[in-house]
């Protein structure tokens, strides 16, 4: 039974603890040995990333690989901080951190380890299977709010969208929303619902036939729906698939990196010659992903 | 002998409590400091009026009016659900249960404050997410509304623990006294209880507020996190804590997107001990 003033002190500690939780921030440091490898980075191949991992490990037994997601974001600011080896990133690293990374005296280097394709994901229950890039453009920017306006029914669009620090929201708002256009002023409507994860995107369109959101590929599965994209109104709709992505018709499609903070040497340059190898990019094609090169 | 060791124990009390307020102290100047590093590059006026919040963009936007108001809205909501079936609840295990159910019921709420704030969100996510959307009609169930009744089950706890020390507190003199007038029981509680206990239970109201403003897990699971002003208690939201605690993990220290993060962290602390002071000033006034 508390007493009152008991019961404040308790709730102070807790105001504390809730602050300093607050202020923490990536630069914890991890005590890393000698054969203890972090990697860190985008969500959209963490599942990647753990299954050469998996393959690596039986390469190299005694060889220690933590795997951290979060977000390309996440994986870039861990690799300024210094505290991961890799970053996975769904994304190129910025002007603006390559800015950070020489006040670091970082140089970062860049490996392209796969390909993805961005679905666009409705609820099955949804009669509309197809759209122009236009018009995926102009809902996620919310200038189209009822569904009737692209050939469904009369429903308000729900948009679900990434955090912001999410590679996979840059790509988005980059290659969908400025159409390439770097300089370029388009942001996700206002309303759009924040995700922390591509799997949440995916169990709220799974559950509300309004929603609309974008995850990789490798995400698919029966409980969804993929919409057909077009280029333009002339061109052809195309279905995000392992193919389409491959001969790069799918019209939202993107490399999926790997970053080191110097020169990779000793396990970490062993692991992402893995990543690269034939064997690596089998297993590329195996989570979902689109290799870089046609493996056997 | 045993001087010394009173006078050891007094001091070390004196220096253990000492030592809570100098970290309150010193976390405010940490936030202080890492916001006026933000207020250095972006207008203060921007940053609390600002309505879009698009931290990564180039030029990063960071209004958080939105946050603000998204954050008032979930909080107005669960104290409008808490505060009223809180009290009445207080009042019910403090004057009108039997004590065999007193005990079981008090214990029992308060095990509610015992569960962890992301098994509150899981829940509302699997469960009360789908209910709302589908009772009510709406494009998602990721609403404030959603956020403020699994927040209410939060701050019930603290309401009720601490109107019904207040209540129980009241004199017993005034209501034998009351009732010996002639009054029924009703008239005793309304009349004479409620006016005695209500600067202790305006202090629980405060504090359950606290605790709702604060929360971050719970609401970044089940309020949608739209960083836009909402029109009705029916949208979604995104409030204060669960912006810094989605996206500090994933800034670069020294950034000015992280430094933003302290500016809202500094907000939410000046709200945060707006309450407090509200609250200690009322349990003050019910002391006396």
């Amino acid at each position: 039974m508390f007493k009152s003033l008991g019961m404040k002190k308790v709730l102070i500690y807790c105001l504390l603890l809730f602050l300093i939780g607050c202020s923490r921030n990536t630069t914890d440091s991890i005590g890393v040995k000698e054969k203890t490898i972090q990697i860190k980075g985008s969500d959209t191949i963490v599942n990647l990333v753990q299954a050469w991992v998996e393959e690596f490990a039986k390469l190299r037994p005694g060889v220690n690989i933590g795997i951290t997601g979060g977000g390309s974001g996440t994986g870039f600011a861990a690799l300024l901080n210094g505290t991961c080896d890799i970053a996975m990133a769904s994304r190129a690293i910025e002007d603006k951190e390559i800015k950070l990374a020489k006040e670091k005296n970082i140089k970062p280097v860049e490996f392209i380890v796969g390909l993805d394709g961005l679905a666009v994901v409705v609820h099955p229950k949804n009669p509309v299977s197809k759209l122009t890039m236009d018009e995926v453009r102009d809902i996620f920017m919310g200038n189209i709010k009822n569904w009737k306006e692209v050939g469904g029914e009369d429903r308000t669009i729900v948009i679900l969208s990434r955090e912001s620090n999410s590679g996979t929201h840059m790509f988005f708002k980059e290659h969908v929303l400025r159409k390439g256009n770097k300089k370029g002023t388009e942001e996700f409507s206002p309303s759009a619902l924040l995700m922390p994860s591509s799997q949440t995107i995916v169990n709220e369109v799974m559950q509300n036939p309004n929603a609309i959101g974008y995850v990789g590929i490798g995400y698919l599965s029966n409980y969804l729906k993929a919409i057909a994209i077009a280029k333009d109104r002339k061109s052809k709709y195309i279905e995000p698939k392992i193919e389409s992505v491959m001969n790069f018709s799918y019209a939202i499609s993107r490399p999926l990196y790997l970053y080191t903070p110097n020169e990779p040497s000793g396990v970490v340059k062993d692991f992402i010659n893995f990543a690269l190898s034939n064997e690596g990019q089998k297993i590329v094609r195996k989570v979902d992903f689109v290799p870089i090169k046609k493996v056997d | 002998m045993k001087k010394i060791v009173d006078f050891a124990i007094e001091k070390l009390i004196f220096i253990a409590g000492l030592v809570a307020i100098i970290f309150v102290v010193l976390i405010f100047f940490f936030l202080l400091k890492g916001s006026l590093t933000f207020f250095k590059e972006y207008n203060f006026f921007d940053f609390i009026a600002g309505r879009y919040w698009y931290p990564t963009s180039t030029p990063p936007k960071f209004g958080i009016l939105s946050l603000i108001v998204g954050s008032l809205f979930v909080t107005l909501g669960a104290s409008l659900i808490a505060i009223p079936i809180g009290i009445m609840a207080a009042f019910y295990i403090a004057e009108v249960a039997p004590p065999s159910i007193k005990d079981f019921l008090k214990s029992g709420i308060e095990l509610l404050a015992s569960i962890p704030s992301v098994v509150i969100g899981f829940i509302g996510m699997t469960t009360l997410v789908p209910l709302v959307r589908t009772l009510f009609n709406l494009p998602t169930g990721l609403t404030s509304f959603t956020g403020s009744l699994m927040l209410a089950f939060m701050a019930m706890p603290t309401i009720v623990s601490i109107s019904e020390d207040a209540i129980r507190a009241v004199p017993w003199q005034y209501k034998e006294g009351a009732l010996a007038l002639g009054a029924t029981k009703w008239q005793t509680m309304y009349r004479i209880v409620l006016p005695a206990a209500l600067p202790g239970i305006f202090a629980a109201v405060m504090l359950g507020i606290g605790r709702v403003i604060g929360e971050t897990m719970a609401v970044m699971m089940i309020t949608g996190n739209a960083a836009n002003i909402p029109e009705s208690i029916f949208q979604p939201v995104r409030t204060m804590t669960a912006t810094i605690a989605a996206e500090m993990g994933e800034t670069v220290k020294g950034s000015i997107h992280y430094h933003a993060l302290f500016a809202i962290g500094l907000v939410l602390f000046v709200i945060t001990f707006i309450i407090n002071f509200i609250a200690d000033t009322f349990l003050n006034r019910s002391k006396k």
